[in-house]
């Protein structure tokens, strides 16, 4: 299967809901996507499609926070990556793909803990990485948040 | 009431004893019936560190997220970049960043054979492994400068070409590692022990290993037929010949099976890159990373490394995903300890090759008489029951 | 020089602590195990509990987590007790030095005797750094 074929099944599948696709060579495609249709559209790749899930990661950028779910299909050698941009950065949410795919399963917690994003059906969201008695609301992975610069030695 | 009788007294004597945390395994008798992972020890916020890097400071950074994998996370974020700016690379620097991949896999999974020999009472194999690693690691201080955290990868090739008086020196030191690795594979493999032992133990299906997305060896021994060098081809193994090594029973010895059968691929990689490899330039001397997003993956010791990078056209990463393979290869532990005694705990784990320090941090927690035990204990109890093996077979 | 400085001298035990670490400085220890380095011949001996160690050989950037934890493994050190702060990450957190989850470099946590830079450090310069440890023993009541 070639990526063009991939890009045309997700066009005829969701048609409307897919908002955008953008190649950038042979190897590299992005899918943009509403956030409420994630759920389907990552059943459609994993089960219909038979891709490889990568990971998910996500980014704090202007209009909002981006996850983007990056998906291989190994045979061709070619990765798709769906674009879900959540507007809402007080209460950023989307839901959990752990139901479809258990691959998901860590990175949901680490995107909870470093971006504060909710994903919602998923009842495992505690801290991974960071420790206990990390400030609540405090998000690592936000630009808004400035790692301590200190040299100790000086004080 | 529980026959569990831990032999260790509480009192911490390990830095980890005190909150019982990272691996907590709970028992009922001898089996497991659940496991709990918090991982973040290891945790030094490094795609934060990142971003307040240039691209190039990037890459020494991500050297340092595993030492073992120490060419693999650089390789991967390198093709991240030039995936940005569609950045060429010389046909020679190719060849030299698969020469520099393969003896990284040779180091590494001769090391994971040493520490599962430990793990499982045969101190000899981890001693003869490691010392048989060690010219592996002097052909990496002759080809990169240093035994381990190469800083070999640049951004449009590489940084420090292999000398032709080298390319000898090379080929004899794989000549004796290859007859070492052949006896060390007769003496492991075809141990009626260690079938005993490892067959049957810790099996990931092969529904599981695609359900949790793992990779590397640990997918491979359970018959999932992926591997990055193939399916994705980089660097230059589109451009010689050799196999992906698959296993379908997906337990511990097929795993073992898997790393050994690698290494002796590696050892053909090797010399076929250095036959075949072109003279020319080693650096294309790209002058910038555009604005954009890129994707690097690489086959890694351990399975795939991916890296995300977004650039808005200055000089550092915007955002820097790594994602190493352990982190897919990790939740598959769940899947495969339950239900399996406690002596096997350590040498399933060891089967997923985490890092050293990683292992060091698994606890036991009896549920009924909330008893603790240490990893050495574990260690030992894994050692205990290779002996008994050994001696009801052998008398 | 008393007995214990004397016992001290000729054969050290060395218990690991990593504060989160690669794993580099960790394997080039265990490196300094295997036949080639031995570093059981100067009677230098990886133990498996504090409670049996004369040194503490910490690596790692300090994460966090791992603060109290190391500062309870010192405490529970027999004294004299010594440390030895390994590699870069361990001297003084190295490239993590600005990251969020590395508060304090090891040394504002526990007293270090001794550094040994590198990233990692070879295994000649780990046997270097613990014979410097030991003239610096012999030194406190020479």
């Amino acid at each position: 299967m070639t990526i063009d074929q991939i890009l045309g099944s997700i066009n005829d599948k969701f048609g409307s809901k897919v908002l955008k696709t953008h190649k950038t060579g042979d190897k590299r495609a992005y899918v943009d996507i509403y956030p409420k249709d994630i759920v389907d559209i990552v059943r459609f790749m994993l089960k219909d499609l038979s891709l490889r899930f990568n990971i998910a990661s996500a980014v704090d950028d202007f209009d909002g926070i981006e996850i983007l779910y990056h998906f291989s299909l190994d045979p061709a050698g070619f990765v798709v990556t769906i674009r879900a941009i959540i507007k809402d950065k007080e209460d950023p949410h989307i839901d959990t793909i752990t139901n479809v795919t258990k691959a998901a399963w860590w990175i949901e917690r680490e995107m909870h803990e470093l971006f504060g994003v909710n994903f919602i059906g998923n009842t495992d969201l505690r801290p991974l990485l960071l420790p206990d008695d990390w400030p609540k609301g405090v998000y690592p992975l936000r630009k808004s948040f400035i790692s301590p610069k200190r040299d100790s030695r000086k004080s | 009431m529980s026959n569990y009788k831990p032999t260790i007294p509480i009192g911490p004597y390990h830095p980890l004893q005190e909150e019982p945390e990272f691996y907590k395994l709970v028992v009922d008798g001898e089996k497991v019936v659940d496991v709990d992972v918090r991982i973040g020890y290891n945790h030094r916020g490094i795609e934060k560190v990142s971003e307040s890097k240039s691209f190039d400071q990037s890459i020494f950074v991500v050297e340092r997220i595993c030492g073992i994998c120490s060419s693999s996370h650089p390789i991967t974020c390198v093709q991240a970049l030039e995936d940005i700016g569609k950045i060429e690379v010389p046909e020679r620097a190719l060849y030299i960043r698969s020469i520099v991949q393969e003896l990284e896999r040779l180091h590494s999974h001769m090391l994971w054979l040493g520490l599962a020999g430990h793990f499982l009472g045969y101190n000899t194999v981890f001693m003869w492994g490691w010392k048989y690693r060690e010219p592996i690691c002097d052909i990496m201080e002759t080809v990169t400068g240093n035994r381990q955290n190469y800083a070999m990868l640049k951004v449009g090739g590489v940084r420090r070409d292999i000398e032709k008086e080298h390319v000898s020196y090379i080929l004899t030191r794989l000549d004796d590692f290859w007859k070492q690795l052949d006896m060390l594979k007769g003496a492991i493999l075809d141990d009626p022990v260690l079938h005993s032992r490892l067959k049957g133990v810790g099996i990931l299906s092969r529904e599981a290993a695609i359900d949790y997305g793992a990779l590397g060896p640990v997918a491979r021994a359970s018959g999932v037929d992926i591997d990055v060098r193939r399916d994705h081809p980089y660097a230059a193994y589109d451009r010689i010949k050799w196999n992906v090594i698959t296993q379908n029973e997906g337990d511990v010895f097929a795993k073992t099976v898997v790393r050994i059968l690698e290494m002796f691929e590696s050892v053909s990689i090797i010399r076929q890159c250095l036959e075949k490899m072109p003279a020319g330039p080693i650096d294309s001397n790209p002058k910038d990373v555009p604005a954009g997003e890129g994707i690097g993956q690489a086959e890694a010791p351990r399975g795939e490394c991916f890296h995300y990078i977004k650039s808005d056209g200055t000089n550092s990463p915007m955002r820097h995903k790594i994602r190493a393979p352990t982190y897919m290869n990790f939740p598959t532990f769940r899947e495969t300890v339950i239900g399996q005694t406690v002596s096997d705990a350590t040498i399933i784990l060891a089967a997923i090759d985490p890092c050293y320090c990683c292992t060091e941090r698994m606890i036991v927690v009896d549920d009924k008489d909330n008893n603790i035990m240490t990893a050495q204990d574990m260690i030992r109890l894994s050692q205990e029951k290779t002996r008994k093996i050994r001696e009801r077979m052998l008398g | 020089m008393g007995l214990k400085e004397t016992v001290l001298s000729k054969s050290i035990y060395v218990f690991h602590a990593s504060s989160g670490s690669c794993n580099n400085c960790d394997i080039e220890l265990l490196d300094c195990l295997v036949p080639r380095y031995d570093l059981e011949r100067f009677g230098i001996v990886l133990v498996g509990s504090i409670k049996h160690a004369d040194a503490m050989l910490c690596t790692g950037s300090t994460n966090r987590l791992c603060v109290p934890r190391i500062k309870k493994v010192y405490e529970m050190m027999p004294k004299p007790g010594f440390v030895v702060a390994w590699g870069a990450c361990g001297s003084s957190r190295g490239m993590f030095k600005d990251s969020y989850n590395t508060g304090v470099p090891l040394d504002e946590v526990i007293p270090v005797d001794v550094y040994i830079p590198g990233c990692p450090p070879k295994p000649e310069a780990i046997i270097g750094g613990l014979l410097k440890l030991i003239e610096k023993i012999k030194a406190k009541k020479g």
